[in-house]
C-alpha cells in the first residue's frame, strides 16, 4: 500500500494537469463527489455530523486490522468531492500516520481556498475530524 | 428578452456611481469582480475611505471631553454625522443613539424590556427575522418567563396584517419586533401598518431596518416605530456602527445599559446624575471615525438621489427576475408583491454552496446559506438559499455576466 506521502504526491501531479482551468478542476472535484458511495442514512446523525461546515458533512471511522477506514457524505456535491480526496488520501492507512499526516497537497493543489478557518466552509474541520478519529482510535488501542 | 435593454439611463447612472468606487477596480479569480453580496455588505465609495482616513490623518481626537481644537473637530465632526443621520430617517438628533451595529441596537432594545415587569405580556416577532431579531427575544422572553409569539407569512413571504391582528387580540403583546424588509426573500413589511395596529393594541413597536435603510427611504414620520435600528455598512459607510433610533418620549426613560465614561453630569461616591439625550445612553469613546464615516456614506447617498437609487435598483431587480425565470432549475424563494434589493434561489438538485463555489470561480459574490433566518428556512425545508443582492453600482452587464456564469455552473452542477 502506498503512503500517506506517495498518494499526496499523485493527488499533487494530477492537480498540476489542470493548470489555470478552474473549469476541470472543479469538474473533477464533483465527479469525484458524485463517484463517492452515499453514507446509509441511518448514520447520517448529529453524532457524525461534522460542525463548523455550511454544507452538511457527516463523516464516521473504523478500524480494521489496524488501519482506518473512513466513511462520509456531504449534501453539497463539490464538499463531497472534497472529502473523497481526503480520504483518497488517507484511508486505510495506520491512525498514527493520520495523525501526524502533513496534508500539504491542500495548499498546492489550490484546494487551500477551502480552508479558509471562516464559518462557510469546513475542510479544516474535517481534517481535524479525521485525525481526532484517528487519535481516538490510536488511544483506544494503547489503552486495549 | 435581453437584460441589456434595461434603459440607457439607468446605465448612465451605474455608470456614475461605479466610478466612485475604487473596489471594483479589482479582479477575483483572474475576472473583473461582480458583487452581488450587497445585503451582506455594501463596498465603500471613495468620499467614504477620505474621511475615514483624513480623520486618522489630520483630526484626530477623542469627542465631547476636550477644550483643544483637535477634541472640538472631532466633536463637531461626529455631531455633524448625528444630525445628518436624524435629518436623513426625518427624525431628530437626541432620537439617534450610535451604536456599534443593527444587532447591537436590538440588544439595547432587549435589555431595556428586560428591566421591566413584563408578567403576562409576551414578544410578537415573525417567523422571517434575522437571528439578531429573534435571538435577543427568545432569550429575553426565556430570562423573564413570557411567551413568544410568532406570525407567519404566506407562501409569497408576506405577513398578514389579519393574522397578526388576530394575535394581538389573543395575546398581551408588550413589543412587536419586526423586520422592514426581509433580508432572504426581500419583501417589504407594511410597517407603517404594522405599527399602528400594534398601538392599537398598547404594544410597542422595533423595526429591524438593516436592510431597509439603503433600499426604503426609512422616515420616522410616516413610520410610527417606538425603535428603529439599522448599520452604516450596508449603505456604504463603515463597518462596527450603527443606530438606535428610539422616539423621543421614550429616550428620556430608556434604561442606561453601558455604564460608564461620558454619560453623567456628576459622579459622587453615592450617587450619579445621568447627562440627558443620546449621551447618557452612549458609554465610553464612540467609533468616531465609524460615525463620520456614516455622515459621508449619507451625503454620499444624498448627492446621488435616494429616489434615482431606488429606481436604478427596482430596474435591476425587475430585470434579475427575468433573467432568472429563464432558468427553470432554479426556483425564487418568495414572491411578495412588494419586494425589492435581493432575491434568493435554490434548486432541490444541489446545494447552494455549490453555486455559490462556482459563481465565485467566475469573480461573482454571491451569498449562500441559511442568510441567519433558518426558521425561515425550515418552514421552506430547505438547507439555505443562494441569495443575490443588488447595490447602486449594480448594472445590466454584470447581470448578464451572471446569466452566463449560472448556465455554465448549472451545466457542471446538473
Amino acid at each position: 500500500m502506498k503512503s500517506i506521502e506517495e498518494t499526496e504526491k499523485e493527488v499533487i501531479e494530477n492537480f498540476a494537469l489542470f493548470g489555470d482551468d478552474w473549469e476541470a478542476k472543479y469538474e473533477f472535484l464533483i465527479d469525484l463527489g458524485k463517484s463517492l458511495p452515499s453514507m446509509n442514512e441511518k448514520f447520517k446523525d448529529e453524532q457524525h455530523l461534522i460542525k463548523g461546515c455550511q454544507s452538511k458533512v457527516w463523516l464516521m471511522s473504523e478500524m480494521r486490522e489496524g488501519r482506518l477506514w473512513f466513511c462520509a457524505d456531504s449534501d453539497a456535491i463539490i464538499t463531497k468531492g472534497i472529502i473523497a480526496l481526503l480520504i483518497h488520501v488517507l484511508n486505510g492507512q495506520s491512525p498514527s500516520a493520520i495523525a501526524k499526516a502533513p496534508m500539504s497537497f491542500i495548499e498546492t493543489t489550490g484546494l487551500s481556498s477551502h480552508l479558509s478557518p471562516t464559518r462557510a466552509n469546513g475542510l479544516l474541520s474535517m481534517i481535524r475530524q479525521m485525525k481526532l478519529d484517528a487519535i481516538a482510535h490510536l488511544a483506544k488501542t494503547k489503552n486495549d | 428578452m435581453s437584460v441589456l435593454n434595461v434603459s440607457n439611463n439607468t446605465s448612465a447612472f451605474a455608470q456614475r456611481v461605479r466610478s466612485d468606487f475604487p473596489f471594483l477596480k479589482r479582479t477575483i479569480n483572474g475576472k473583473p469582480c461582480v458583487y452581488f453580496d450587497n445585503a451582506a455588505t455594501t463596498q465603500k465609495p471613495q468620499s467614504v475611505i477620505d474621511i475615514v482616513a483624513d480623520f486618522y490623518t489630520h483630526h484626530c481626537a477623542n469627542v465631547h471631553r476636550g477644550v483643544h481644537t483637535l477634541s472640538q473637530e472631532a466633536t463637531l465632526m461626529l455631531e455633524g454625522a448625528r444630525k445628518k443621520t436624524a435629518d436623513f430617517i426625518h427624525a431628530s438628533t437626541d432620537e439617534i443613539i450610535f451604536t456599534s451595529g443593527t444587532t447591537a441596537s436590538i440588544n439595547m432594545v432587549a435589555n431595556a424590556f428586560a428591566e421591566r415587569d413584563l408578567r403576562g405580556k409576551s414578544i410578537l416577532v415573525s417567523r422571517m427575522e434575522h437571528h439578531s431579531n429573534l435571538l435577543p427575544w427568545m432569550e429575553l422572553c426565556k430570562k423573564k418567563d413570557i411567551g413568544l409569539i410568532v406570525a407567519d407569512f404566506n407562501e409569497n413571504g408576506e405577513l398578514s396584517l389579519e393574522q397578526l391582528k388576530e394575535l394581538f387580540r389573543s395575546n398581551d403583546v408588550a413589543l412587536v419586533c419586526i423586520t422592514h424588509i426581509s433580508n432572504t426573500l426581500g419583501t417589504i413589511n407594511p410597517v407603517e401598518d404594522i405599527c399602528s395596529i400594534a398601538h392599537d393594541y398598547g404594544a410597542e413597536v422595533l423595526i429591524d431596518g438593516a436592510q431597509a435603510v439603503m433600499h426604503a427611504s426609512p422616515d420616522m414620520q410616516k413610520i410610527p416605530a417606538d425603535y428603529y435600528c439599522f448599520g452604516a455598512h450596508k449603505m456604504f459607510g463603515p463597518s462596527g456602527v450603527g443606530v438606535l433610533f428610539v422616539r423621543k418620549e421614550k429616550v428620556e426613560n430608556f434604561p442606561v445599559f453601558h455604564h460608564g465614561g461620558g454619560t453623567i453630569t456628576e459622579v459622587r461616591l453615592d450617587h450619579v446624575s445621568y447627562a440627558s439625550g443620546p449621551a447618557r445612553l452612549e458609554a465610553g469613546t464612540p467609533n468616531i471615525e465609524g460615525i463620520i464615516g456614516m455622515g459621508a456614506a449619507i451625503d454620499f447617498i444624498n448627492e446621488l438621489g435616494r429616489d434615482s437609487i431606488l429606481s436604478h435598483e427596482q430596474c435591476l431587480f425587475d430585470s434579475a427576475i427575468k433573467m432568472l425565470q429563464e432558468f427553470p432549475e432554479l426556483k425564487i424563494l418568495g414572491g411578495a408583491k412588494n419586494r425589492c434589493a435581493l432575491i434568493s434561489v435554490y434548486s432541490p438538485r444541489f446545494h447552494p454552496s455549490d453555486l455559490g463555489t462556482l459563481l465565485d470561480q467566475q469573480g461573482i459574490a454571491i451569498r449562500t446559506g441559511h442568510h441567519c433566518t433558518q426558521p425561515l428556512m425550515q418552514h421552506f425545508g430547505i438547507p439555505g438559499t443562494a441569495r443575490i443582492s443588488f447595490a447602486a453600482y449594480n448594472n445590466a452587464e454584470e447581470i448578464e455576466v451572471l446569466r452566463q456564469a449560472l448556465k455554465k455552473s448549472l451545466r457542471m452542477l446538473l
